[in-house]
């Protein structure tokens, strides 16, 4: 069988849960390669994941060039190893990041690309959802191989042990490719939640929390339920919560198991971001929110008395 | 600085979207066609730049011809000229090919800097910022909440999952906005009255000696093979909180296992 690589993502040595449901999907389609592109080091640290997610290679390409410059350099790496080997298919993580990466592959390759992908059948035909999710569209790159983008939270990765062999990559990159310098990363502190895109359930605040100190009470019933906590944007333009945690068309799209909605009214600005999730629960005190039309169950009242409740109520069952 | 701006006319994302029954595009005919959000924080964001440099900035779109409205709006916060790229082949484009157009249509304008929001609200595909850096040689610096100009080097700080990042290049380059990054202006009356008479330039394939076949479905790389609307969501339980609500809504979250 033909190899399908799939594109590492990681932070600080961890493989992001994206990369595994990719390795999970690629199982299906043919020999899961694993593609690691980032600072030396970058593999000794992931290999062992990735092996267990089913990876039978991994190509190993490390270097300082790739990591102190933005994408262009992966970019370069990927596509010469596409014309290399030849795959069955290539997935990226549907993220900022790779979605770049894989537009650039795409020019370079002259390949047809697809992003956003949910589901990759073995004919090549990918599964998307359009228009914040209200059309589902099956389509198909008709030029070159199914160079796919895959959204996180697509499907549930499953382990199935892979040989993982490693395998150096030349990581030569011209100067073209070096024209966005990196000159600093800061983390910025996000405790020990989920990340928001990942996260199997999402508490999220809207208008109704009231202020960022009142947040506290969203993030609180969040770590109850090991949830991400998201933010409508009326929140975040109110300054309620940071932009960087916004659910909705400009913001984040989730799709997790369980999404909490509280004091959010379901503008389409926000349902946008959030109406794919499988199981939607809801707290406002306005019966006429327009989000109580997408609610599995809903609380009509006072987000201050149901929610602390709730979280009481949890405690004692735990 | 010569600052030219992506500008996509957009189905507004706040009413009902649909694909065309026949050939699965976009449809524009019923929607209500907008300028794309984001790109309003681009034009603010290119004003800014000529205000504190000098210079003038250029609305760039391809799209049917009713985009020509996107354009003049665009016009009205300010910018000094339009470009529009227009031609029937380039219905049902993809991707590669709209930026092998805006590439060649770029080629013409000369830019030091070009500005675009991050993404369309239609599409949501992000990558033509750097497909477009990736045709013409250029530096692409994506998803930036904040842009500093200083002689020909630009510093931008980008959002990342982990926390942000800053990153920098030399002109010419691309640069793509979030809607984080400034607080675009609404249009003055004089800026309205202004826009009426802006030069809007209009190119057509043969103007960017692009041929059709490249472009449009003939030059697709991928193609939709088939679109439903998803059923909607029926609503479900609603309960009136009587003191008992919070209660109520870890009975639920137990019954479907999340507690």
């Amino acid at each position: 069988m033909s190899e399908v690589l799939v594109v590492v993502e990681q932070a600080g040595g961890a493989v992001k849960k994206v990369t595994l449901e990719m390795l999970t999907m690629a199982r299906e389609l043919g020999t899961p390669a694993a593609v690691v592109l980032g600072a030396p080091g970058t593999a000794a640290a992931v290999a062992g994941k990735l092996a267990e997610f089913g990876a039978e290679k991994i190509y190993v390409a490390e270097s300082d060039e790739i990591d102190g410059h933005l994408v262009a350099p992966k970019a370069a790496v990927l596509a010469a190893l596409i014309q290399r080997v030849s795959p069955a298919a290539v997935l990226i993580g549907s993220t900022q990041e790779g979605k770049e990466i894989a537009g650039r592959v795409a020019v370079k390759l002259d390949n047809g690309l697809l992003t956003d992908v949910l589901a990759l059948d073995a004919d090549g035909t990918a599964t998307q959802a359009v228009f914040a999710g209200s059309t589902v569209v099956k389509s198909k790159v008709i030029r070159g191989l199914p160079l796919v983008t895959v959204r996180p939270n697509s499907l549930t990765p499953t382990p199935s042990a892979g040989a993982g062999a490693q395998e150096a990559v030349d990581v030569t990159v011209d100067d073209a490719a070096k024209l966005v310098k990196v000159v600093s990363r800061q983390a910025e502190q996000k405790g020990s939640r989920p990340e928001l895109t990942e996260a199997s359930i999402v508490v999220s605040g809207g208008r109704g929390v009231g202020s960022a100190d009142n947040f506290k009470l969203v993030e609180e019933f969040a770590d109850l339920l090991g949830a991400a906590v998201g933010a409508s944007r009326a929140a975040t333009d109110s300054g309620f919560y940071p932009h960087q945690f916004q659910v909705g068309q400009t913001g984040k799209t989730v799709s997790p198991q369980l999404y909490v909605a509280l004091g959010i009214s379901g503008a389409i600005q926000h349902r946008a971001g959030m109406q794919t999730s499988k199981t939607i629960a809801v707290v406002n005190k306005d019966p006429e929110a327009p989000i109580f039309e997408l609610a599995d169950f809903g609380v009509v009242g006072d987000l201050f008395k149901v929610v602390p409740q709730a979280a009481e109520e949890i405690r004692k069952r735990k | 600085m010569n600052i030219v701006v992506l500008v996509k006319q957009v189905p507004d994302s706040g009413s009902e979207r649909n694909l065309r029954a026949d050939d699965k595009t976009v449809d524009r005919g019923s929607a209500n066609n907008v300028i794309n959000e984001m790109d309003e924080y681009a034009i603010e964001e290119a004003l800014k730049i000529t205000e504190a440099h000098g210079g003038e900035v250029t609305i760039l779109t391809m799209g049917p011809d009713s985009a020509t409205e996107a354009i003049r709006k665009a016009l009205q916060m300010g910018p000094a000229k339009g470009v529009h790229v227009v031609d029937d082949a380039l219905h049902g484009s993809c991707a590669l090919a709209t930026s092998k157009v805006l590439a060649e249509a770029l080629k013409t304008l000369n830019a030091d800097i070009v500005v675009c929001g991050a993404e369309s609200t239609d599409g949501r595909v992000q990558v033509m910022p750097q497909m477009l850096a990736e045709r013409l040689g250029v530096a692409a610096l994506t998803g930036a909440r904040k842009l500093t100009v200083d002689g020909n080097t630009l510093t931008a700080e980008r959002q990342t999952e982990e926390g942000f990042e800053v990153v920098t290049a030399s002109t010419p380059a691309i640069v793509s906005v979030w809607d984080t990054i400034n607080e675009p202006r609404y249009p003055s009356f004089k800026g309205i009255m202004a826009a009426k008479s802006k030069p809007i330039n209009v190119l057509t394939l043969a103007d960017l000696g692009v041929s059709p076949d490249e472009v449009g479905f003939a030059g697709a790389s991928s193609a939709v093979v088939d679109a439903n609307k998803r059923p909607p969501r029926s609503a479900g339980t609603k309960v009136t909180d009587d003191g008992e609500g919070g209660v109520a809504l870890v009975e639920f979250l137990t019954a479907e296992k999340f507690v």
